[in-house]
């Protein structure tokens, strides 16, 4: 599929070492626990034990010297008590009442990290509790209204053609509802923050986050300080995931206020426990499917309802759950659709970002639902989609024109050969009538857009910089982090691509908001694409420059941009070149019905599963795994085929692995020992392919890359475990208990069936 | 997070570490994890759940591959302890970690040093390991981000470099 939108390159599209890489390999890399400040004091967190109620006494247990702690309370915040994102309901600390186990309601700090546990320990609270929400259908039942009027933080609908015209030409209506569970990102290193104040500087905090300005804002909001007043630095940041997109605001938050009162700077370091109980995980769903399809398997037309449990306060739910809602139709064709979408609150700690960002739970519904209809039809789940796929030129489900060359169809026949599908699955069809074990194929289809959606990156309006320094060396200046992905590294080939450069001559600076403008958040597979883009534009500018000044030539080597550059900052000093992000004149989008260019870009992917399920122990594991995907331009292949390999070991471990066992709204299994992520030994060889069609809208033709593979997991497998066992399963994570049960259940039925 | 340390005043104790000899004051039930990042700056074995499921704090001590959030560090007296600072430095890699760089066995790099020194004591017991021996020798090591595919890969390219040394 490769076509002329793909230019040469010399150092796009080549693995070359990560810009950080040396320092991580060797444990040389600095994250916030590994950097000490003199004077540091460490702060802990007292946090709510119940889901909600009016907090009505606090004691301090005399058995501490409470005299060597500082102790920060919500009436100590100089500004405004909330954690400014969306919506500012969130509070930084709880005041009067509390919504959800694990809020915080006091801050402590003192020089020894070793005393501040028995310390949190020793501060009672007395509470009156109120009735509790703790799941989206009693929040629906509005019985209890826990937040606003009617415990709904956001609603959608989108509605294209005429759907209820629809129900009478169909042949059949097909009907299913699908759950999916929270998932804890798990990042390997825990939150963690460092914050330091000085009367005439004002506040820094350096620590492990995505989204450098999120925390800026909130910062400068909570502590009522200009913006110039507020220094936020990333840390080397170990994983994130989307985990570390707004809760570090709360910790930053947290720090900065005990480094106000205590004058010292002090580090808040989340252990495994207190990170999985309290922070943001992804946001378990429902979601209701009703189709109308013909008797060819072609559909019609069909209502979607999906449901997202936000937890106690909005934070991003309306955003996940816009994304959520826009890909529930997935890479198909619906005549006519009508989407309705709503985020409830309940009291949970509020779920956050988490890699997909509602998509992998609304398209684990469609591609399981795929499956149903096909079963109904008659057809294989092939055909099925087949007969569906979504071409060049038709619209989605927000009425969008796929003008992207795709070819769904080549792409699932490659998918199926790749897999050895058909030969495998009339294999397992004999292989399944005798022994223990059964074994199944799925496979599912679908896509993922890139960046803000709809009129998000136009509000964003991304600033990225470029700089020539005194050295004749470049750096590329961007509030977009690294966390494991290759930011700093992609970055740096494109602006060396670009300027003609060797990758070695083009630094990145560390995402600092004193020496970095705001190129917005990185999330929403929108780094390569959106930020990668700009880095070319404001690249250019430094050679025009150069050549406009008369110091380079049309065509020049290394050595002669080099000399260019330092003659040009010798003479006037150090050079910037900013690129803006502008959304384009031709791009339509309308907020209130939510129709139009949803994303600038999609990426495509057809996935299969091979998968085993043991009848003596009920589980189930994946065999073989084949991701095809079409990301328009690969980058950088090394990187690349790791962010869809991790996405899908994180997808495996969503379906089979990893539970979040739920008490009252507190995560009862917040350890690694019983929240189960998938080791080496548990997966199976991840196989990576990529298909290159390029796209108008990236650098050099890229795509977002990094949520993709979080989506077709979890419906591939269920679809293959289906497939294995004949017992329809719609709900993840599936767990060995959940596959007894059902057999156990089916048998009865047959024995019953059989006695009648 | 942190056990008890009330078992004892602290005291003195020696062990070698990178084959340098190290005297630290320390409580008898500190972590050895701890020791090393506090005390004596080795900041390169990290704490990721501080009860020995992630393994990345992983040392090897007396050549065996330890979690050093589980270990007090009285245990280590006079051991002999290697960290991922004893294996190579930012100009001058070893195998290893110049084959974990280049085939994408580090991303966010928090697991890298404890996985770096868990394939490294896989070599060391098992030069040639299959893939199912990789597979399982590591599989005391977390990684969140990879998927072990490229894990795997560099385990794969850093033999291949040692075979292609050794003529």
């Amino acid at each position: 599929m490769k076509n002329d939108r793909i230019v040469d390159s010399r150092i796009v599209g080549v693995s070359v070492p990560r810009k950080e890489g040396r320092d991580k390999v060797t444990g040389q890399a600095q994250y916030v626990d590994d950097m000490t400040l003199p004077h540091l004091l460490y702060g802990g967190t007292v946090r709510s034990r119940i889901p909600r109620g009016k907090i009505r006494k606090i004691t301090f247990e005399p058995e501490i010297a409470w005299g060597e702690f500082v102790i920060v309370s919500a009436e100590d915040i100089p500004g405004k008590n909330c954690v400014a994102l969306i919506v500012d309901d969130q509070p930084c600390l709880a005041h009067e009442a509390v919504n959800h186990p694990e809020e915080p309601i006091l801050l402590l700090a003192h020089p020894d990290r070793h005393l501040l546990p028995k310390a949190v320990a020793a501060v009672s609270i007395e509470y009156d509790p109120l009735p509790v929400v703790l799941t989206i259908e009693e929040s629906e039942r509005h019985s209890e209204i826990i937040w606003g009027t009617d415990n709904t933080f956001k609603t959608y609908r989108m509605e294209k053609g005429d759907v209820d015209a629809a129900w009478e030409k169909a042949d059949y209506i097909v009907e299913g509802e699908y759950t999916t569970g929270a998932q804890e990102q798990l990042y390997i290193e825990n939150n963690g923050m460092i914050a330091a104040f000085d009367p005439q500087q004002g506040i820094t905090v350096w620590g492990s986050l995505q989204c450098p300005y999120y925390v800026h804002k909130a910062l400068m909001a909570l502590c009522n300080l200009p913006a110039d007043k507020v220094r936020v630095v990333q840390m080397e940041t170990g994983g994130a995931f989307g985990g570390k997109e707004e809760y570090p605001s709360m910790i930053a938050a947290h720090a900065a206020l005990l480094a106000m009162k205590s004058g010292r700077p002090v580090k808040i370091i989340y252990d495994r426990m207190e990170d999985m109980a309290a922070t943001t995980k992804r946001h378990p769903s429902r979601t209701r499917h009703r189709t109308a399809v013909s008797k060819d398997g072609k559909i019609l037309g069909g209502e979607i309802e999906f449901a997202i449990d936000g937890g106690a306060y909005t934070t991003l739910s309306p955003v996940v759950l816009s994304r959520g809602a826009i890909h529930a139709g997935g890479a198909y064709y619906w005549p006519s659709v009508r989407v309705s979408a709503k985020a409830v609150a309940t009291n949970a700690p509020p779920h956050g970002a988490f890699r997909g960002f509602g998509a992998p739970q609304s398209l684990f519904a469609l591609e399981r639902h795929m499956d149903r209809i096909a079963q109904v039809v008659g057809l294989s789940p092939i055909e099925v989609r087949r007969r569906n796929f979504l071409k060049p030129g038709q619209t989605t489900t927000t009425e969008q024109t796929v003008r992207e060359p795709i070819d769904l169809d080549k792409l699932l026949d490659r998918a199926l050969e790749l897999s050895d599908y058909r030969a495998k699955k009339d294999h397992f069809a004999k292989e399944n009538a005798s022994g223990t074990r059964r074994k199944g194929m799925g496979i599912a289809a679908f896509l993922h857009g890139a960046g803000f959606t709809g009129s998000g990156e136009g509000y964003l309006s991304s600033v990225v910089g470029v700089e020539g320094c005194a050295d004749g060396r470049v750096r590329v200046l961007v509030s977009s982090t690294e966390f494991g992905q290759g930011t700093k590294t992609v970055l740096c080939q494109i602006a060396a691509e670009t300027l003609g450069l060797p990758y070695e001559d083009v630094d990145i600076a560390q995402a600092d908001t004193d020496q970095v403008p705001n190129s917005g958040p990185t999330v929403a597979s929108r780094t390569v694409m959106v930020v990668g883009k700009l880095v070319q534009s404001a690249a250019l500018g430094i050679k025009q420059t150069l050549l406009g000044g008369g110091l380079l030539g049309g065509s020049y080597s290394p050595e002669e941009f080099r000399a260019a550059c330092q003659k040009q900052v010798g003479a006037r000093g150090p050079f910037r070149s900013w690129a803006h992000f502008e959304a384009p004149s031709d791009v339509f989008w309308d907020d209130e019905k939510y129709r139009g260019e949803a994303y600038a870009a999609y990426a495509w992917a057809v996935y299969v599963a091979e998968v085993t399920v043991d009848l003596t122990t009920y589980s189930a594991s994946v065999n073989d795994f084949v991701a095809l995907q079409e990301v328009g331009k690969v980058l950088h292949p090394v990187l690349a085929r790791g962010q869809i390999a991790g996405g899908i070991a994180q997808g495996i471990g969503y379906t089979l692995y990893e539970k979040v066992v739920w008490q009252d709204g507190r995560m009862q299994n917040g350890q690694m020992t019983n929240y189960i992520m998938p080791t080496s030994a548990d997966l199976p060889p991840i196989r990576v392919f990529f298909e290159e069609l390029g796209n108008v809208h990236g650098a050099f033709g890229a795509k977002g890359i990094g949520e993709l593979p979080m989506d077709g997991p979890a419906p591939a497998i269920i679809n293959a475990v289906e497939d294995a066992l004949k017992v329809r399963f719609d709900s993840i994570p599936l767990l060995p208990e959940d596959i007894f049960e059902a057999l156990t259940a089916k048998n009865e039925a047959q024995v019953s069936g059989g006695a009648r | 997070m942190t056990g008890s340390l009330e078992h004892g005043p602290p005291f003195e104790l020696s062990f070698t570490v990178n084959g340098e000899r190290k005297t630290v004051h320390a409580y008898p039930m500190e972590r050895l994890l701890d020791t090393l990042r506090q005390q004596l700056g080795l900041t390169g074995a990290k704490e990721g759940c501080g009860e020995g499921e992630c393994g990345s704090c992983s040392v090897l001590m007396d050549g065996a591959l330890v979690n050093s959030c589980l270990v007090p560090v009285l245990q280590a007296r006079d051991a002999d302890i290697v960290t991922i600072e004893g294996l190579g430095a930012v100009g001058r890699l070893n195998d290893l970690q110049e084959a974990f760089l280049q085939c994408g066995g580090a991303q966010c790099g928090i697991c890298t040093p404890g996985m770096i020194l868990a394939a490294a004591h896989l070599l060391r017991k098992n030069p040639g390991p299959t893939m199912e021996e990789i597979r399982e020798g590591l599989s005391g090591n977390l990684c969140r981000c990879t998927g072990y595919m490229q894990i795997f890969e560099s385990v794969a390219e850093a033999m291949r470099r040692r075979d292609s040394a050794t003529p």
